[in-house]
């Protein structure tokens, strides 16, 4: 009853395309946004901005990426980490080796450098699909990664491969607290994800999901899969490499090429798959999920409840979860997190006079 | 009728297509002629699909050649087709179903489109005024098949006869000149199969687009085609205008069987 | 050349522990139509459970500690636990996913190794185990005086009870009426149940006989580099054997093993050394990739052709 769109019409071609064609849904992303940028600064303390809130929004960012090639364009990765290590390395690079790089275009070089990865390793997907692409991609996930380990060069000759990110300045004005990180974070995030729901609503979108749902029919409706299957595994990639810099330059500062191994793109695949399949919120939630998770588990242990816990039990209980949670999602709601979101919504249409 | 049927736009010559060694098609020559309604019948198995796959680039035939609009050709690639104006629905219907009748409609216009993902990350300018122009063609289609209730509605919760309406939907938002339809009425009650015919004759007579089309129903096919190709086993049997057809003694001992 | 052919033949040898693998992989391919990515994962859970038992059992029936009672009794356990699993895998994962997309199932299967890995590691705990199975790793002195080469007990033994398994599977799939059922199935689903073929409890079968093929690989591997969790990540190694072989080829997966067992280890020793080693973690992978580009259907598997 308060949540409708009666009265609400669309004169013009232009308000039906809107992102938030409902009045109420535009009030609620008004107050999200203002929560996320006025009254998370003043409430959150360094912990949650640092170990949490930040890496959320980086995870959202990865699983955008994943999402456009898995969700939308129906290619399945399990190499997601190491198009993340692509970037990171890249943005290290570029920062390293050309004096006074700005950080934000080394930012986006990164991510193109992991956009070129992503299409070499997408080359397959013109001839095979589903599970042989799924296997094809671990190839990319192993051999990325031992590339970076191998050849000193990307690391600068240090030791295992470890980067340190180097001071984060923006005309000349330095990112150096947890909080102006993650507001920095916020909004390369949103930016990027405003560009991730521009292109799905589209024509780019539509032959993403053309291909995804039906990619004969896309052919012969003149649809290039060749074209189409490369563009998504570029600006998927494109979006993990990005996702990849902020994880080194915005979270954890030192990263070194062995943490974006394949558990992290099982990850990723976990937030897309609980959060949404094709779904731009469904990566936020997904993530937020994936990451609160084991903090909310080691939260239960630490109190009266996790006394009865064998400990056996208690440090595999994570990937049980995890586990059981992917199973459980395919099989009750494929759409994960998001639908249910949606059903609520359209719940909340009639509520609370159901007739 | 408004429309006068003209030159043949796309003829095919001799044509063989083999998977493995079961030959699907054998030696087959047919022609289109601008304007017409020509529809393909034969037996379950005669390779109908086959030859409608072969016109658009789905299959490549080992033998023969293809003349579209004078252009001589063997191979070329779907979407090749699709760019020369040929657009076609499917058997088992081969909408995106994941997508809203809207989206899927949308997607047959993509070959007009010129805006690239750049414009279409922005959303500004120039991809949202080419986005709002193709609409409202679409929006035309949609008014043509009377499907205006559903727009929003996702492909895959529509009843068959829908579906199958969307498809033709999809097919004619790339304004194609020569039309391939498959089955469009197979599975459908009489009064659905009435509407399609109507918006096969009217897509004929209005937009003047050329139709290929599978039929089982001899009923439809004998009333609304201009000339019929027959074909059993992969071979063509019979070529002409309905009522030819019809009393050729190789039709029907296809159709019914004869004692030998 | 000697060098050669050691590096060939314990490369062959180790591809044979991949066949073993991605034979499980085949058989729940082929009969369900499922890419069961937690194949690794139950490997890793048979060689746990199997150890397991036999720590346990000496204390429970007073049967004395690493004898041969013990031994097959915990075998028997280990087999069983394989078959439950499978069982419930069949009915709690795959049975309410059935005419889901396959790439739907094959996430599913990437939640269950979650899950399979989490049970084990939580039942049994998370310490690496040594598990022996009474065949030392040495080298056979006859071919080492004969041919000056080092080949090594436990390998040769290793493919033996391998070369056992496959020909028993070939001969119980040719020969008996649970195996023509089950090539029926694995034919089409819908014209196997038509004729009267109890599908139910062809799937319970081959989960069982592939719980059984993961026991018997989880033995070897285990045996030859102690029961730990990097199993699963060497078991991942199947994967692109399925590729090479074809994902619904017997043959395939044996040829497939050994193709990538040889050529990983050739790589590692003459290729490796150029390019900083370690080669080995991708090299199988790669060499899949580029195959793929080739030859889509595997070296045995069948064309596709899209029915439009």
């Amino acid at each position: 009853m308060f949540y409708r769109e009666a009265g609400q019409f669309k004169a013009s071609y232009q308000e039906d395309q809107q992102i938030f064609p409902i009045r109420q849904d535009r009030i609620g992303f008004w107050v999200a946004m203002a929560f996320l940028f006025l009254a998370v600064p003043m409430i959150a303390n360094q912990y949650w901005l640092q170990a949490i809130l930040t890496p959320v929004l980086i995870f959202s960012l990865a699983a955008l990426g994943l999402n456009i090639l898995t969700g939308y364009a129906g290619q399945l990765s399990l190499g997601s980490a190491a198009f993340m290590a692509v970037g990171a390395f890249g943005t290290y690079n570029f920062m390293l080796r050309i004096d006074g790089m700005p950080f934000l275009v080394a930012l986006v070089l990164g991510g193109l450098c992991a956009a070129a990865v992503g299409i070499l390793f997408g080359l397959p997907s013109l001839r095979i699909k589903g599970f042989y692409l799924a296997v094809a991609t671990l190839a990319a996930q192993f051999f990325i990664v031992w590339v970076l380990v191998k050849f000193g060069w990307f690391s600068n000759y240090s030791t295992s491969g470890v980067i340190t990110a180097q001071q984060v300045e923006i005309f000349g004005f330095a990112f150096d607290t947890p909080l102006l990180k993650y507001l920095l974070t916020l909004v390369i995030v949103c930016v990027f994800a405003l560009f991730a729901k521009n292109m799905v609503r589209s024509a780019t979108g539509r032959k993403w999901m053309a291909v995804r749902d039906m990619d004969v029919a896309a052919e012969v409706i003149g649809i290039r899969l060749m074209g189409t299957k490369l563009q998504a595994f570029a600006i998927s990639s494109f979006y993990c490499g990005v996702a990849g810099a902020l994880y080194a330059y915005m979270y954890l500062g030192t990263v070194e090429p062995e943490g974006f191994n394949l558990d992290l793109s099982f990850r990723i695949l976990f937030m897309i798959i609980i959060g949404g399949v094709g779904s731009i919120l469904g990566s936020f939630i997904g993530a937020a999920f994936i990451v609160l998770l084991p903090v909310f588990l080691n939260v239960v242990m630490h109190t009266s409840i996790g006394a009865f816990v064998p400990p056996n039990i208690a440090a595999n209980l994570e990937l049980i979860i995890f586990g059981g949670l992917i199973v459980f999602f395919l099989i009750v709601e494929p759409h994960g997190l998001a639908r249910l979101w949606q059903l609520a919504k359209e719940k909340l249409r009639i509520w609370p006079f159901p007739h | 009728m408004a429309r006068e049927i003209g030159e043949v736009i796309l003829d095919l010559q001799n044509i063989s297509l083999r998977f493995g060694g079961v030959k699907a098609l054998t030696d087959i020559s047919f022609n289109v002629r601008e304007h017409e309604i020509r529809a393909i019948i034969g037996p379950n198995g005669a390779g109908k699909s086959s030859m409608l796959n072969v016109i658009n680039g789905v299959y490549h035939p080992q033998e023969g050649t293809i003349i579209f609009r004078g252009e001589k050709r063997r191979e070329m690639e779907p979407h090749m087709a699709a760019s020369q104006g040929i657009a076609r629905t499917f058997q088992n219907i081969a909408l995106f179903k994941g997508m809203t009748v809207l989206d899927n409609i949308m997607t047959g216009r993509n070959l007009m489109m010129k805006t690239n993902f750049l414009h279409h990350a922005l959303f500004w300018g120039k991809a949202q005024r080419e986005e709002i122009e193709h609409r409202k063609k679409v929006e035309e289609v949609i008014d043509f098949l009377e499907i205006q209730s559903i727009r929003k509605t996702p492909v895959g919760r529509l009843p068959y006869g829908l579906q199958k309406r969307v498809e033709l939907a999809r097919a004619l938002a790339a304004e194609p000149s020569l039309l391939l339809l498959d089955e469009p009425m197979a599975g459908m009650n009489v009064e659905e199969k009435q509407d399609m015919c109507r918006f096969v004759l009217d897509v004929n007579d209005q937009f003047g687009t050329t139709i290929v089309l599978i039929e089982h129903d001899m009923g439809v096919v004998m009333d609304i085609s201009d000339r019929v190709v027959v074909l059993d086993y992969g071979k063509k049997i019979g070529d002409g205008a309905p009522d030819e057809v019809k009393n050729d003694p190789k039709v029907i001992e296809a159709y019914l069987g004869t004692s030998h | 050349m000697t060098f050669f052919f050691e590096v060939l033949i314990g490369g062959l040898l180790s591809g044979v522990l991949y066949a073993l693998v991605a034979l499980g992989f085949v058989l729940i391919f082929k009969a369900s139509g499922v890419f069961n990515f937690a194949q690794g994962a139950m490997v890793f859970f048979a060689a746990l459970t199997f150890v397991g038992f036999t720590e346990v059992l000496p204390g429970w029936t007073g049967l004395a500690e690493g004898g041969r009672a013990v031994f097959w009794l915990a075998f028997l356990l280990a087999l069983g636990s394989m078959i439950v699993l499978g069982i419930a895998t069949e009915k709690v994962v795959l049975r309410p996913l059935v005419n889901q997309p396959a790439i739907t199932l094959f996430m599913a299967t990437i939640g269950l190794t979650f899950l399979v890995e989490g049970i084990a590691q939580g039942i049994w705990g998370t310490s690496v185990r040594g598990l022996d199975l009474g065949i030392q790793d040495e080298p056979i002195m006859w071919v080492l005086d004969r041919a000056d080469m080092i080949v090594s007990k436990f390998d040769v033994f290793a493919a033996a009870v391998a070369l056992v398994l496959f020909i028993v599977l070939a001969l119980l799939f040719q020969y008996t009426r649970v195996g023509r059922a089950l090539r029926a199935v694995a034919d089409d689903h819908q014209a196997a149940l038509s004729v009267g073929i109890p599908l139910k409890h062809i799937w319970a079968i081959v989960w069982g006989v592939a719980g059984f093929v993961a026991l018997v690989a989880g033995l070897i591997w285990g045996a030859r580099n102690g029961v730990q969790f990097a199993l699963t990540f060497t078991a991942l190694k199947a994967l692109p054997v399925l590729i090479l072989g074809g994902f619904t080829s017997v043959p395939g997966a044996i040829l497939g093993g050994l193709i990538i067992g040889a050529s990983e280890k050739l790589a590692e020793v003459y290729v490796g050394p150029f390019v900083g080693g370690g080669i080995e973690s991708w090299f199988p992978y790669i060499l899949a990739l580029l195959f793929l580009l080739v030859r889509p259907e595997g070296l045995f598997g069948e064309k596709h052709i899209d029915r439009v």
